[in-house]
Formats: C-alpha cells, sequence, structure tokens
C-alpha cells in the first residue's frame, strides 16, 4: 500500500516536471503559435468546465446560467484594472467614463469572482429552489437578461454599453493561466473530497434521503452554486485577458453549450473528464478541424460542403453520436489515478499472456 | 414513568378535502419500541411525515423530549376546507424543514429504501456525519481541519463495524443484496446520532427468516444506541414479538392502542385489519 503512495508521488512529480519543461519551452520558443494559444485557451476552458461540472455533474443542479457569471468576471476585471490614462480612450463616447480606479490584475481577477458570487446569490436566492429543466431555464434566462443589461446604454459609463473594452492588463507568459487554472481546479478537487463535497453528492443521489440525514438542500445548494459561480467569474477574467477585449456581445448562450459540451464530452460527474474534454475541444476546433471551414481540393475535386461553419455541423453531429452512443464521455464518473492507468496498459498484456497460457494447456 | 420521547397531539393532516390523518394521539417513552398499523391507506406514512417535517399537518402539535417541534393550525386556505376536529386550538405556527427534524435527534429510513445508490457503503454512512460537522465551509473545503475528518471517518467505520457491513466498505451500495441494503439504511440512519428512530417497513420485502432476524436487531440497536423506535410494518410476526406498545389506524383515525395481546383480541382490529384465519 505504501508502496504504491510512494510510487504515485513520483509518477506524480516526473509527469509535473515533464509539463513545465514543456510549457516553458513553447513559452519561449513558440510564444506566438497556434499551440501556445490552445494551451491557454484550453486550460480556462478547463477551469470553466470543472466549475459547470461541480454543478451539472456533483450536485445534480443543472445550471445554464455559466456564460453570464463568465460575462460578469470578464468586466468586472475589465472595469477595474484599465490603466487611468487609458481610460479616455476606451470610454471615447462616455467622457473617459465614472470608474476612476486601477487595480492590480491579481485583486482584479479575485474581484471578478466575487462580483460574480453576489449576482449569483441574488439569482439562486429564488432560482434554486426549482427543479432540473426549469432551473436550467431560469438560469439561462439570467444570463442573457445581464447581457442585454449590460449594452444598455445608461450603464455606458460603466460598463461601455455594446462597445469593446480593451488596453486592460494581459497575460506576459503562457504559464500564468496553466497555473491560476490548475490552482483553481485543485481547489474544486479538495471541496469535492472535503465533507461538504459530499454532501453534494448526495444532494445529486437523492435530496430527499440527503435531507433526512440532516443536509440542508437550500443551503448546501446555495454554496454549490455560489463556488461554481466564483470560478466561473475568475475564468471570465482570464478570458478577457487571454482575448485581450472584452464585449457582451460574444457571451452567449453558444458559450455555455461550449462548455456544457465539453462536460458531456468528458464525462458529466469526473474533474480529469472536463479538462481532457477541455484539451480536445479546443485544440479541435482552434486548430485540427479548422481546415473542415476552408473549401478544400482533393485530386482535383472541390469537396462539397467545405465552407465557413461546417466545424460546427461536425462537431453537432459528433455531440450526437455520444449523447445517443456513449453517454458516459471520456471518464464517466471516473478519475485520474496513477494505478488506472497501469491497469489499463497491462490488460491488453494480461489478455495475451492468458491466451498464451490457455493455448499451450 | 419513562420520560416522554415523542408526544403527538391531535394531529390532523387533510390533503385539499382528503383528511389522511385524522386526529391522531400517540406517545413514545425512552427506551420504547412502538409500532403504527393498519391496512394500505389508513396514513401511516403521513403521520411519520407529519413527525419528520416533510409535510406540515393541518392542526395539532408534536413534541419531541419536551421541546415543541410541530405546531399548525388551519390557515388560509385550510381554514374554509377543514373538516377535522380541535378547530381553534393551537394558534402558533410551528415547522422545521426535515434536516433540522434530523438535527434534533429525530432519524428515519424509508418504505422503498433511498440509499446514496450510487456512492459507496462508507460514503453513505460518512454523509451522515456531515451535520454534525463543526467546521465551515473554508476549512472543510481547503481540509484544514483534518482531526474532524479523521474523527468522522473513524466513527463512521466503528459503525459499520458493528452493523458487520465492514466487508462491503467499498462496495457501491446499490449493488448490495436487499437485506443489506435495509441493514445499511439504518446504519446511515444510526450515524446521525438519533434520540428516536423510525422506520417505515422495514421487514417489506423480506423473508421470514429475514424478518426473524431484524426484529431480533431492531431490539439489539434500541438497547445498545438506548434508542426508542417508532415502527410501521405489516409483518405481524415482527410487530407482535418486538412491539412493548401497538397504535393501530385505520382510515385516519385510531381504533386501538395497547399491547400487542391486546391488539390482538380487539374486535375492531380485527374486522379492520388482522381479519379472522380460515380454521376459526
Amino acid at each position: 500500500m505504501m508502496g504504491n503512495k510512494k510510487r504515485d508521488f513520483i509518477l506524480s512529480l516526473i509527469l509535473a516536471a515533464v509539463i513545465t519543461a514543456l510549457l516553458v519551452y513553447v513559452d519561449k520558443e513558440m510564444h506566438y503559435s497556434m499551440l501556445a494559444s490552445v494551451i491557454q485557451k484550453a486550460s480556462i476552458y478547463a477551469l470553466l468546465a470543472v466549475s459547470l461540472n461541480l454543478l451539472n455533474g456533483f450536485t445534480g443542479l443543472f445550471s445554464l446560467g455559466q456564460a453570464g457569471f463568465m460575462m460578469l468576471g470578464a468586466y468586472t476585471y475589465a472595469i477595474l484594472t484599465i490603466p487611468l490614462e487609458q481610460h479616455a480612450s476606451v470610454y471615447q463616447y462616455f467622457n473617459g467614463g465614472i470608474v476612476n480606479i486601477c487595480l492590480p490584475a491579481f485583486v482584479g481577477v479575485i474581484a471578478a469572482g466575487i462580483v460574480a458570487v453576489i449576482f449569483a446569490w441574488l439569482v439562486g436566492k429564488p432560482c434554486l429552489k426549482l427543479k432540473s429543466d426549469y432551473l436550467a431555464i431560469a438560469t439561462l434566462g439570467f444570463a442573457e437578461i445581464l447581457r442585454a443589461l449590460i449594452q444598455w446604454e445608461v450603464l455606458g459609463p460603466v460598463t461601455n454599453a455594446s462597445n469593446i473594452l480593451k488596453k486592460f492588463p494581459k497575460f506576459d507568459s503562457i504559464l500564468t493561466p496553466v497555473i491560476v487554472c490548475a490552482f483553481c481546479i485543485f481547489l474544486v478537487v479538495l471541496l469535492i473530497n472535503s465533507s461538504y463535497g459530499r454532501a453534494f453528492k448526495a444532494i445529486r443521489e437523492d435530496e430527499i434521503a440527503a435531507e433526512a440525514m440532516g443536509i440542508n438542500l437550500a443551503k448546501t445548494k446555495m454554496q454549490a452554486f455560489l463556488t461554481s459561480a466564483f470560478f466561473a467569474g475568475v475564468g471570465g477574467a482570464l478570458l478577457a485577458m487571454f482575448q485581450a477585449s472584452v464585449q457582451a456581445r460574444s457571451f452567449t448562450s453558444a458559450m455555455t453549450y461550449e462548455i456544457l459540451l465539453i462536460v458531456v464530452i468528458g464525462g458529466i460527474g469526473s474533474i480529469t473528464g472536463s479538462i481532457i474534454g477541455s484539451f480536445l475541444y479546443i485544440a479541435s476546433s482552434e486548430w485540427w478541424l479548422r481546415f473542415l471551414d476552408d473549401s478544400q481540393t482533393y485530386l482535383g475535386v472541390n469537396i462539397p460542403f467545405m465552407r465557413g461553419g461546417f466545424r460546427m455541423v461536425v462537431f453537432s453531429v459528433v455531440i450526437m453520436l455520444i449523447v445517443l452512443f456513449y453517454r458516459q464521455g471520456i471518464m464517466g464518473t471516473r478519475e485520474f489515478s496513477w494505478q488506472g492507468i497501469i491497469d489499463f496498459f497491462k490488460k491488453p498484456f494480461a489478455k495475451r499472456k492468458r491466451k498464451a497460457v490457455e493455448d499451450n494447456g | 414513568m419513562a420520560e416522554n420521547v415523542l408526544h403527538i397531539e391531535n394531529v390532523t393532516m387533510q390533503f385539499g378535502g382528503v383528511v389522511a390523518v385524522n386526529n391522531l394521539n400517540l406517545d413514545i417513552n425512552q427506551g420504547e419500541i412502538v409500532a403504527l398499523i393498519g391496512p394500505n391507506g389508513a396514513g401511516k406514512t403521513t403521520a411519520f411525515n407529519c413527525v419528520t417535517g416533510v409535510y406540515e399537518p393541518t392542526n395539532g402539535k408534536i413534541d419531541f423530549l419536551g421541546e415543541t417541534i410541530v405546531e399548525n393550525f388551519p390557515h388560509g386556505k385550510m381554514k374554509k376546507l377543514y373538516a377535522g376536529e380541535n378547530m381553534g386550538l393551537y394558534s402558533n405556527v410551528v415547522s422545521h424543514t426535515p434536516d433540522v427534524i434530523t438535527y434534533k435527534g429525530i432519524a428515519r429510513t424509508f418504505q422503498n429504501i433511498r440509499l446514496f445508490s450510487k456512492l459507496s457503503v462508507f460514503e453513505n454512512v460518512l454523509i451522515a456525519k456531515h451535520m454534525r460537522a463543526k467546521q465551515n465551509f473554508f476549512s472543510a473545503a481547503l481540509h484544514l481541519n483534518r482531526a474532524e475528518e479523521k474523527r468522522m471517518r473513524e466513527e463512521s467505520m466503528a459503525l459499520l463495524v458493528e452493523q458487520g457491513l465492514d466487508k462491503y466498505k467499498d462496495d457501491v451500495a446499490g449493488s448490495l443484496p436487499y437485506g443489506l441494503q435495509r441493514r445499511l439504511e439504518i446504519a446511515r440512519a444510526l450515524a446521525t446520532d438519533p434520540k428516536l428512530l423510525l422506520l417505515d417497513e422495514p421487514a417489506a420485502g423480506m423473508n421470514p427468516q429475514e424478518t426473524l432476524e431484524l426484529a431480533a436487531f431492531i431490539s439489539e440497536i434500541r438497547d445498545k444506541y438506548k434508542l426508542s423506535i417508532f415502527l410501521v410494518e405489516h409483518h405481524m410476526d415482527l410487530v407482535m414479538n418486538i412491539s412493548d406498545r401497538i397504535y393501530v389506524l385505520d382510515f385516519g383515525k385510531l381504533i386501538a392502542q395497547g399491547v400487542p395481546a391486546e391488539i390482538q383480541s380487539n374486535e375492531k382490529v380485527i374486522d379492520a385489519y388482522l381479519g379472522v384465519s380460515e380454521d376459526e
């Protein structure tokens, strides 16, 4: 038993070292490559997917408000961290705006999470009593209302209305988003393995039994909802840093569906799944499957269908196939473990060995 | 006289125009096993649900260890509809959600087993310990209070060993055989440190042998954990064997109460529920 723990620790250390070395190399040598941008975006999406999974997969609350919380986070971060000398040019239609503070980027990211939590509390108070689909509709509606509200002309001096917010601090290295996201995901994993995480799972399994076991449904659901909103807000702020600009128009419900898609591909109720799913999805949509959007000619034949938007058709088909035939996603509800990986690679050998023995005998 | 644990006073539960429980009066003293029996639809489970906070009774009062945990009177929509007795006897509203009732010391099991079926046996018991944990959300999430987590785990493990479920510790709860699932549900209820245990048809779906074992088991946990037990059951062997007192409900009304021997010979009960064996 002890031997296994030591082995796992050493293997994890090696893995962490390899990943860090790779990241440092990518950061130094290919800072502007597609790979670097996929790594950044995928780690941010991994955090967002984990935050949604905490609700959908672990607490059993079907919420679709993630884009709303991300937008709150992104806006909070952007508004609070634009350097004062840039206000005149960013808020050019609103006389430089009325927010006259500029906080360090780190504080801005935390504030992003906190603002998302405050709004989540306001939404959660009436909505969390709703069950399944009704909660999804209510949170989806909230996100849409918020998007319209931010673009409202009257709020312009703060949110710049429907104009773009930019010139706030960005990442200086691709390591920053990876480290911040990894740290946040680590916090979520700790939470899930704590007593409160078990209470979340109990609610997912059976609300009535959970209540009979002394778990306060309203309070515990709210805790899960606020935690999820906090990390969605932080994720939104990171996304703003990555994109170097913020505009309410981009935080549509389609963005929530993207994240939901990652959760489903990875496996509802698996943190590892969400991370793997996010890297696969972002790499495919940004990089590997880009060619689907361009018209292609093979052997002198122009392939029909291949034009702008075809990529999304392929994704839709993939999600249908997953839902129909592979409902568990990549990981199901399992998590990463070294033993799991070793067993996975051993299995084919073990079978072959057994077969050889049988053949001989 | 022994200390009163549960005192149900004039409880009426009315759903719209249907009176499910009509003016129920029932007492349970410390260390007693009290059974509530009656034909299907007599309102036994409804009575349970009133005690555990799932339903708010329309009228009446329930005391637990001297503290009023439930009190209600017909008001609002029910004021006109109310068809029961004792209108105007109560004027307070006291109500708690089921988790608060559990916290006060009333644990229950369910008629159709409600385990956290995809979680392990150990986790099922461990979840019941969450309620009494003192750590707050942040210290728990950051694993700062390791001593408490360790204590919760040790207590849960000890309980599993006592109940003979430690072999199945890591099994998924839903994969256990039926009898063990029943036993795990009771173990999980015990993990909340109750003073009163409500068992809703614990022997449902059990064969005579298993029922006999269950009877012994219920008496045993009563003594071991100094519990009072309130059960609803259809297996008369079990009820007559272990109950100190029995209450009989029919169409929501209490038709008899007393020790098992009295109930067995009570004309009304025989008519309504027990029936007469053919050779008589």
